[in-house]
């Protein structure tokens, strides 16, 4: 037992509060807007929107209004639009609350690594990099081990980083972690899964 | 002053060198300048840098340049949609600048700003520091990264005046201002042209002095994603 992408999903959008600018990565952190409730949540896209409305209905899409996906989405009521240079400026300025990304591995030091596999197809880091140098807090979700069973959070990153030491807490589906001094704490653990599992299924140190 | 040309390859005209550093607006397919794109294919021009956050499709946008071998080296943060691309920077025919999103806007910005570099902590730790002083400001590491000062600036806005001053539409704005800001000379497509007086003042996103020459035309504006929802989820 474990929980699947939506429960990760309505997890992760607990960590949301009233009246917070939020950034959403792409996969499963892209699911948590469907979870945030009456939560008066303001979505980011850092191709220059604040304000992130759903997809658009058949017939209404607008090629001159699309996410960081390169989506087609709708505006909301309190939308704003700006260039790239002041929706990084916002994000490295550290105006956005909380950045919810997927991973390929994360360490107990908080490094993350998930933008390329050296001998793999390299697509960019994207604007990866400066969202989790910049935002009040970083959240990553993603699947506790890879689909060799291996475990993905990591004494220490193999990867090429995509920051060093800036993830505050992990969600995966057996439990949720968070990065403190020494390495990771348990906050809690899926249904079904005991502290044993997560340590087993953990390579990280956990205190 | 005129600004306004009459099509993209009078716009272009005596702008153009083999060598050149090119920056370019856009966001994906998003606000791309694609009738200028279509006109540096047309004049032939080669070995050329730009400066971009992405390099197009296959046949459409940036990848028009790419298709034809007149691009040497692309600054980008984001390349993966284009198989045409790969081909070329796996082969080695092709050199490939990586920068994280918010850097890339913001050395250019920089550059149109006069300001010749500027320190960040996005990358610190990464291997994009390699190579970058690292200098320390209450107690944490920041990267020195350069302002991008391009020859020629190509972007797309929704509608200007004759005299340059412009509006942008929806996410359509993203690297456009400024790309536009630092270059030594920026053309600009627009989808309407408008007398002065037009367009509201207080609502002008880029002020003409950052326009120097200007067309009108119609705009493909392919949709890379198209994502929907049905009625009945409303």
């Amino acid at each position: 037992m474990a929980w699947d992408r939506n429960q990760m999903a309505a997890r992760a959008a607990q960590e949301l509060e009233d009246g917070m600018y939020v950034n959403l990565g792409i996969g499963i952190p892209t699911l948590v807007a469907n979870y945030v409730g009456d939560k008066d949540i303001t979505l980011q896209s850092e191709n220059g929107m604040l304000g992130m409305g759903p997809f658009p209905f058949e017939g209404e899409e607008d090629p001159d209004l699309i996410n960081a996906g390169k989506q087609t989405i709708t505006e909301l009521a309190r939308t704003s639009y700006f260039d790239s240079a002041m929706s990084f400026g916002m994000i490295r300025g550290g105006k956005i609350a909380a950045a919810i990304l997927g991973a390929m591995e994360v360490a107990e030091n908080g490094d993350l690594a998930n933008w390329m596999i050296p001998g793999k197809l390299v697509k960019g880091m994207g604007g990866a990099m400066d969202l989790v140098a910049g935002v009040g807090r970083v959240i990553v979700v993603m699947d506790h081990t890879n689909k060799h069973g291996e475990s993905k959070v990591l004494k220490e990153c193999t990867l090429p980083l995509t920051g060093k030491g800036v993830v505050d807490r992990i969600i995966t589906n057996l439990g949720v972690l968070d990065v403190v001094e020494g390495g990771l704490r348990i906050v809690e653990c899926a249904e079904g899964v005991t502290e044993d599992d997560l340590r087993a299924a953990t390579q990280a140190t956990i205190v | 002053m005129k600004k306004v040309y009459g099509s993209a390859a009078e716009a272009l005209d005596g702008l153009l060198q083999d060598g050149m550093l090119i920056a370019a607006g856009g966001f994906g397919l998003c606000g791309i300048p694609e009738l200028l794109i279509d006109a540096i294919v047309d004049s032939g021009v080669k070995d050329l840098t730009v400066a971009s956050n992405n390099a197009g499709v296959d046949g459409f946008g940036l990848g028009k340049l790419l298709d034809t071998r007149q691009i040497k080296k692309m600054m980008s943060s984001y390349v993966g949609e284009n198989a045409e691309f790969m081909r070329q920077y796996l082969s080695g025919e092709l050199e490939l600048e990586f920068n994280p999103q918010g850097t890339l806007a913001e050395r250019m910005r920089a550059g149109g700003a006069g300001i010749p570099g500027f320190y960040t902590k996005t990358g610190v730790g990464t291997q994009i520091a390699e190579g970058k002083e690292v200098k320390q400001f209450g107690g944490e590491d920041y990267i020195l990264e350069e302002g991008i000062f391009a020859d020629l600036a190509i972007v797309k806005a929704w509608k200007a005046d004759t005299t340059g001053n412009c509006i942008f539409r929806k996410t359509a704005r993203n690297f456009n201002p400024p790309a536009a800001m630092c270059g030594k000379v920026c053309v600009m497509e627009v989808e309407e042209i408008v007398e002065p007086g037009t367009l509201d003042p207080d609502h002008i996103h880029l002020p003409g002095i950052y326009v120097h020459r200007l067309i009108q035309g119609s705009h493909e504006k392919r949709i890379e994603q198209r994502t929907v929802r049905k009625r009945e989820e409303a």
